[in-house]
């Protein structure tokens, strides 16, 4: 019997393609509903956008690949600051930019990929750290290009399709970011629902088990690291379009660190997880910090012990066990 | 891939400093059906693990197809022609079945999948339930197709019957039956239910202690119930 209700489970449950438009269909409501509802906050909601895409970014190898890293804001860095010396030098063109973060993400995620692949476990992790310090040093002193500790300012994209200026008010960024964040995730979707994404999840499972079949490691890992930095640097060369200034936070450990909080909140191996983590951590940010900006970490902090004590699957991954034991406990009612 | 010869001549090999198979030889032509009997813990599995890479290896080599394979790792041996299929099936619990046979894909398309569910029916009624809610003969039949999606040349059976009702090894013993009668690839069959090991094989050996104590065509086995009652446990088969 209960074989039965398993099957009935799983057989009346939407299919994958179903569920992804319905989960695009409800970001971009998401994402509307901000537009609508925060008209005076569109600037911090474009921020959180291209955090998102960085989170999303790392849960393709965090969570897909089971690859420990703390150093993912190299890629999304790398993104920011080649669109913004792009722009500096006179490509304006919006779209273009992105294309050339994603880009430089992408060719710093071969770099750090073909680094990292080399070491597991915690040595993994120990490089991830020391290769996000180096981008970092490498940016604080090479000033002369990307400004320094004062940053890399002065960019001024061209207006979206000829027409839209990322003007103060920051529509067209918002409405820019929603567009690539739809994109991105329809694009992510595809990608680990392939036999490619299955592979990665197969080797973070049992590595061996994949080697069995025939399949080496290091070159998939590699190619998921790749897709992951063009997905980093997107978010980067957002967040360089938007703000039109690239600091030296957008290649610090301290963002890495937060990314992976992120993803933690929201629960890994999903990237519907990576954008709940990175909505709650960041609104909570943005109210907590304004009404107590001593303390509001401390909030934060209390709120990612209960999650990881009571909810270790991340919020997501323990709504998804819910709906699993209403649509189980459902299919028994049925009976 | 077409089905290849398989040659292993003087494998020595174990577990760190413990040697397990001692001086083992045979050859299985292509398309041949070869069965490996034994009791418990004689290294039967081991046999298949080390022709998989997976052990310590001190000495003789394996060639497949006329390719020596035997300084190759187990990615590459699988690439070269190899598949198996473990005792303990480890089929990726977390993935659902139709996820699971992906994996198994190597670079042919999504559509090769139907191949497997034309071999196990059952799998295509499953597809979307995880591994992990799989019973023990559908967990068997899922590892079977995700390695049979690779076009191996030979393939590794290891005891793929254990712990199975008998109806579910009549499935899986036809499904085996029609791969080899396929004729497109060779079979090595470790299996310790010895009515279904004799009628399957083509060739029989038994190991014992790590060696290959004999070797001969089912029928001369099934009439020596001396040979079976001291290297296999049973007194004969009727």
């Amino acid at each position: 019997m209960a074989e039965a209700t398993i099957r009935s489970a799983a057989a009346s449950r939407p299919g994958p393609l179903l569920r992804d438009l319905l989960g695009l269909g409800l970001i971009a409501l998401g994402g509307l509903a901000g537009y609508l509802l925060f008209p005076d906050n569109l600037a911090f909601l474009t921020r959180l956008i291209s955090v998102a895409l960085l989170v999303l970014s790392l849960d393709l190898i965090v969570g897909y690949c089971g690859i420990a890293s703390l150093g993912q804001a190299a890629l999304y860095g790398a993104g920011a600051y080649t669109a913004g010396i792009a722009c500096l030098n006179g490509v304006t063109e919006p779209f273009l930019l992105v294309l050339i973060g994603a880009a430089a993400g992408a060719m710093t995620g071969l770099l750090m990929g073909a680094v990292m692949l080399r070491a597991h476990g915690l040595p993994q992790l120990v490089l991830s750290i020391a290769l996000v310090q180096l981008l970092h040093e490498a940016a604080n002193k090479a000033s002369w290009l990307t400004g320094g500790s004062d940053g890399l300012s002065g960019m001024v994209p061209a207006p979206l399709f000829g027409v839209f200026e990322f003007d103060l008010w920051g529509r067209s960024a918002y409405l820019f970011g929603l567009g690539l964040l739809l994109v991105v995730f329809a694009v992510l979707r595809l990608v680990v629902r392939s036999p490619f994404g299955m592979l990665c999840r197969g080797l973070k499972e049992d590595p061996l088990r994949i080697s069995a079949l025939g399949i080496y490691a290091f070159p998939v890992l590699l190619k998921m690291f790749v897709i992951s930095g063009a997905v980093a640097g997107t978010g980067g060369a957002l967040a360089a379009i938007a703000t039109q200034v690239v600091g030296l936070d957008s290649v610090s450990f301290e963002l890495s660190a937060n990314a992976l909080v992120m993803l933690v909140l929201g629960g890994i191996g999903h990237l519907y997880g990576a954008l709940v983590g990175t909505v709650i951590f960041m609104a909570l940010e943005h109210v907590v910090a304004a009404a107590n900006p001593f303390h509001w970490m401390t909030l934060v902090g209390a709120v990612l012990i209960a999650i990881v004590l009571f909810a270790p699957r991340g919020l997501s991954g323990s709504l998804d066990q819910l709906a699993g034991l209403l649509t189980r406990q459902g299919g028994r009612a049925g009976r | 891939m077409p089905a290849a010869t398989l040659e292993v001549a003087g494998l020595s090999a174990g577990y760190g400093q413990t040697h397990v198979l001692e001086d083992v030889s045979f050859t299985v032509p292509a398309g041949g059906r070869l069965s490996i009997l034994g009791r418990n813990g004689m290294g039967k599995t081991t046999l298949m693990a080390s022709l998989m890479g997976l052990t310590r290896r001190y000495a003789g080599s394996v060639n497949v197809g006329g390719s020596d394979i035997t300084a190759l790792g187990t990615a590459a041996r699988a690439r070269s022609g190899l598949g198996f299929v473990p005792q303990t099936r480890e089929i990726f619990k977390g993935l659902t079945v139709e996820e699971n046979l992906f994996t198994g894909l190597k670079n042919r398309p999504r559509q090769a999948i139907e191949e497997a569910y034309a071999l196990f029916p059952r799998l295509h009624e499953r597809r979307r339930n995880l591994g992990s809610q799989l019973s023990g003969g559908e967990q068997q039949m899922l590892a079977t197709a995700r390695t049979i999606l690779g076009q191996p040349s030979i393939l590794l059976l290891d005891e793929p019957l254990e712990g199975l009702a008998p109806v579910i090894c009549d499935m899986l013993m036809e499904a085996f039956t029609r791969l080899a009668d396929s004729g497109a690839m060779t079979i090595l069959f470790v299996e310790q239910r010895l009515d279904s090991a004799l009628t399957f094989a083509e060739d029989v050996i038994i190991l014992e202690r790590g060696r290959i104590v004999w070797s001969g065509k089912p029928p001369a086995l099934r009439s020596d119930a001396a040979v079976l009652e001291r290297y296999v446990g049973v007194g004969g088969l009727h």
